[in-house]
């Protein structure tokens, strides 16, 4: 399903030209809408499908091997945090439709910003500790795992 | 109208590639250098890049020490049984036993992570996969990484990385150009951690025509990673090491989650079990210590990945094909079919639209599985990438020469498929390396080892001079011609990805070929590579978005051609199911229980290639317990 755009819905924002991964979604110089370039190289990801504000962006199934007369729609809602699928086949005997969370923490809430978090000690620097760590591993006061802590040593040669 | 140049300079540490390797090293950077400058590159939108783009339906390597199920020594062991043996123990030890603080951390930044309501736990999937709702894990990591890093030039493809003009063999930064602007982009950093992507796209793909980008690694996988370090001179390892899928065909969907968790399981064209008639033929090939199916069955012992496809291999080619997924009693239960589904949703929608497309519903009919042409990367199961410096309390003294997932360069560092030997690693052990990566990177800058980087102005100008010659050479010949793609003086970049897939594929161990390829086969094919880097001077981009593809291409081909070499040294068939040496059929660990390391001279172009010694983890024996210290310190 390499995606095409609908003339009458897309205004030209250019959203999903600045998303897809592949460089594929580009503005046409005469109709001022968006396109896709080249649908050999679209992955069928739907970053474009879901960033577009006028739901003008859909997919058709690869020339090569998937009929037509099929529909997958998406809608992506970050401030909601959820993501909900409409999936209807060729012949019309199966419609499904589906929700699933994206997040579970309002909308880039989450993420520390590590340049105010407190400075890691020398102590810290010269362990094998990475950010967070050891609290992180186990949720618990465990420490980080090491060959000695685990009866373990490096052999050369051939084991299985 | 001239490309601008835009120089970016004390930089410390520069991300070229921001996928989950490359997220990973920008986040963690930041917390052990809060005073330093961190600048990431990216040839996408990070919010969207990477192989995680689309997102993921399980996180598939997470240990679990929390809840007692696994050691990250028990991940080392199962890695090192699917690959044959081949792995660096050290840097999947170092993974493992940090990755959960990883997958803790993205639970902390809203990822949704399934329960076992009952356990308590996260829900497996299968030992070392839990099962999330993924379609915007990668915005999220992003966006960790957005809050640490300084500055994100998104559309940028790094071409290049630059060497330090003042101390040999020392990184001294990148350059690229804007996909956007055109202009020209120079990073000068006393680091550089690279987490560009391992190759979709280099071997004849089974899509055709349009459907050529429904590949199963994603088609922006350039192979970058590997191009950038082989031509900056840095040691490679594994490069041979290719791996080949089996998955729901044409949409190449996953098949994890329905192995793993929804229990389905595959059957042959007359409806029968056909893995393990093959395994006997099997263990001839590559010894009872690799494929034993009785003490596979009795210590749940998993059979390798390559050897489950060299069994779908042959029974298709004995005429009893096509393999069906066997769906249909899994999917009757409501609930496990909203899983299948999700799963496709969640990470390829291709594979729901072909469903939809062709009226296929799992619950009344068995989809069929095939194989993939082979890909190039390093967190799946293979383990192509560079030759990395391990960490000082696991590694022997040859896998060790300073500071964490340093590179043979110095100040080089990689994460994700840029580092070798490291499969398994999957998207949170590609992140937990990027954050290793990125603490040895604030390390090596503060031991002052990356003072006084020195790039000269006649470096950057003949550099600048060869990125946009695609687009000079274009203008130069495009109106000797009336119209069309047809000229004497160039090829363009779809002409040459079609070339170079075509070469691949029958020289080295494609799709067309059975994956089959011998000595004879690859000194061709390494010929034609050469000549096809001869012509690569006349590749022609008529605007941006093809020059893009002109370097990607570029890329792909420098990979290429360190698999081949790759191939072409490792005299025996380590892997059968990913590839075979036809003129040596069976694993040879007398000659080849080792890892295969290369160096490319930038200079000359020529490759030398070295036997590395394997380590393996073992137990240490009870009677030496007692004296636990000095092994420890061995």
């Amino acid at each position: 399903m390499p995606t095409f755009v609908y003339m009458t819905r897309c205004n030209g924002c250019g959203n999903c030209v600045d998303i897809c991964p592949s460089d594929i979604m580009h503005i046409d110089k005469t109709y001022r809408r968006a396109y896709n370039i080249e649908p050999s190289m679209c992955w069928e990801c739907c970053a474009c499908v879901k960033a577009c504000p006028k739901k003008a962006i859909d997919v058709r199934g690869y020339a090569d091997f998937a009929p037509l007369g099929h529909s997958v729609r998406v809608d992506r809602d970050e401030e909601k945090g959820v993501i909900a699928w409409r999936v209807k086949f060729r012949n019309g005997k199966k419609d499904v439709s589906l929700m699933a969370p994206i997040t579970t923490v309002p909308w880039g809430s989450g993420q520390p910003q590590l340049r105010d978090v407190p400075a890691p000690t020398q102590e810290q620097r010269d362990s094998q500790h990475l950010y967070s760590e050891p609290e992180t591993i186990r949720m618990d006061d465990g420490e980080v795992h090491t060959l000695k802590s685990n009866g373990l040593r490096m052999k050369l040669g051939v084991s299985y | 109208m001239a490309p601008k140049t835009i120089i970016e300079d004390n930089i410390d540490i520069l991300v070229a590639g921001a996928g989950l390797g490359g997220t990973g090293a920008a986040f963690e950077a930041r917390y052990w250098g809060q005073d330093k400058k961190i600048v990431i590159a990216e040839k996408a939108n990070i919010d969207r890049s990477g192989a995680v783009a689309q997102g993921l339906y399980a996180i598939n390597c997470y240990m679990g020490t929390r809840f007692g199920e696994n050691n990250p020594e028990d991940h080392v062991r199962y890695a090192r049984i699917d690959l044959m043996g081949m792995v660096r123990e050290d840097l999947l030890f170092d993974m493992a036993r940090h990755v959960d603080s990883t997958v803790h951390n993205f639970e902390k930044w809203g990822l949704p992570i399934m329960r076992d309501a009952e356990a308590g736990t996260y829900l497996r999937e299968g030992r070392w996969q839990i099962m999330i709702h993924g379609e915007s894990y990668k915005p999220i990591v992003a966006e960790a990484a957005k809050k640490s890093a300084d500055k994100v030039f998104n559309r940028i493809c790094v071409t290049h990385l630059l060497m330090d003009e003042a101390k040999e063999n020392r990184i001294a930064g990148a350059v690229g150009f804007n996909v956007r602007t055109g202009n020209f982009h120079v990073f000068k950093s006393k680091t550089v951690i690279c987490g560009a992507g391992g190759a979709s796209n280099i071997f004849k793909p089974r899509s055709t025509g349009e459907g050529s980008g429904r590949v199963w690694y994603a088609p922006w996988s350039s192979g970058s990673a590997y191009a950038l370090m082989i031509n900056a001179g840095a040691k490679m390892t594994q490069m041979e090491n290719r791996i080949v899928l089996a998955r729901f065909k044409d949409g190449f969907g996953p098949v994890g989650a329905y192995f793993l968790h929804l229990k389905t399981y595959t059957q042959n064209g007359l409806g029968e079990e056909y893995e393990s008639k093959w395994f006997p033929e099997l263990t001839e090939m590559v010894g009872k210590e690799y494929l034993d199916t009785e003490a596979s069955h009795l210590t749940h012992r998993p059979i390798p990945t390559c050897l489950r496809n060299h069994a779908l291999i042959s029974e298709v080619n004995a005429g009893r094909g096509p393999i069906h997924m066997v769906t249909m009693h899994s999917f009757q239960d409501p609930h496990l079919e909203e899983i299948g589904w999700h799963n496709f949703l969640g990470m390829t929608v291709s594979q729901a639209v072909l469903w939809a497309a062709t009226d296929i519903d799992p619950k009344n009919e068995n989809p069929e599985l095939t194989t993939s042409e082979p890909y190039v990367m390093g967190s799946h199961a293979t383990g192509c990438g560079a030759w990395c410096s391990g960490p000082e309390d696991v590694s022997p003294p040859e896998y060790h020469w300073g500071y964490n997932r340093m590179m043979s360069i110095e100040g080089l560092f990689g994460a994700g498929d840029a580092v070798g030997g490291t499969p398994h690693a999957f998207s949170s052990g590609s992140f937990t390396e990027g954050r290793l990566a990125a603490k040895a990177a604030c390390k090596y800058i503060d031991d002052g080892k990356g003072e006084d980087i020195k790039v000269t102005n006649a470096t950057l100008d003949k550099l600048k001079k060869e990125v946009f010659k695609p687009l000079e050479h274009y203008k130069l010949y495009r109106n000797e011609i009336v119209a069309g793609s047809v000229n004497p003086h160039y090829h363009n970049p779809r002409q040459f990805l079609d070339r170079l897939q075509k070469l691949m594929d029958e020289y080295c161990g494609g799709l067309t070929v059975n994956y089959m390829t011998n000595e004879k086969l690859l000194n061709i094919g390494l010929k034609k590579l050469a000549i096809m880097e001869e012509d690569l001077e006349k590749i022609a981009a008529e605007d941006l978005h093809e020059l893009l593809r002109a370097w990607e291409l570029k890329h792909r081909h420098r990979t290429s051609e360190c698999v081949m070499q790759h191939t072409l040294f490792r005299k025996e068939t380590r892997w059968p199911g990913y590839y075979y040496r036809g003129d040596a059929m069976k694993l040879d660990d007398e000659n080849w229980h080792v890892l295969t390391v290369s160096r490319r001279d930038p200079e000359t172009g020529s490759y030398t290639m070295e036997k590395a010694p394997l380590y393996h983890l073992e137990d240490v024996k009870e009677d030496a317990l007692a004296d636990k210290e000095t092994i420890a310190a061995e």
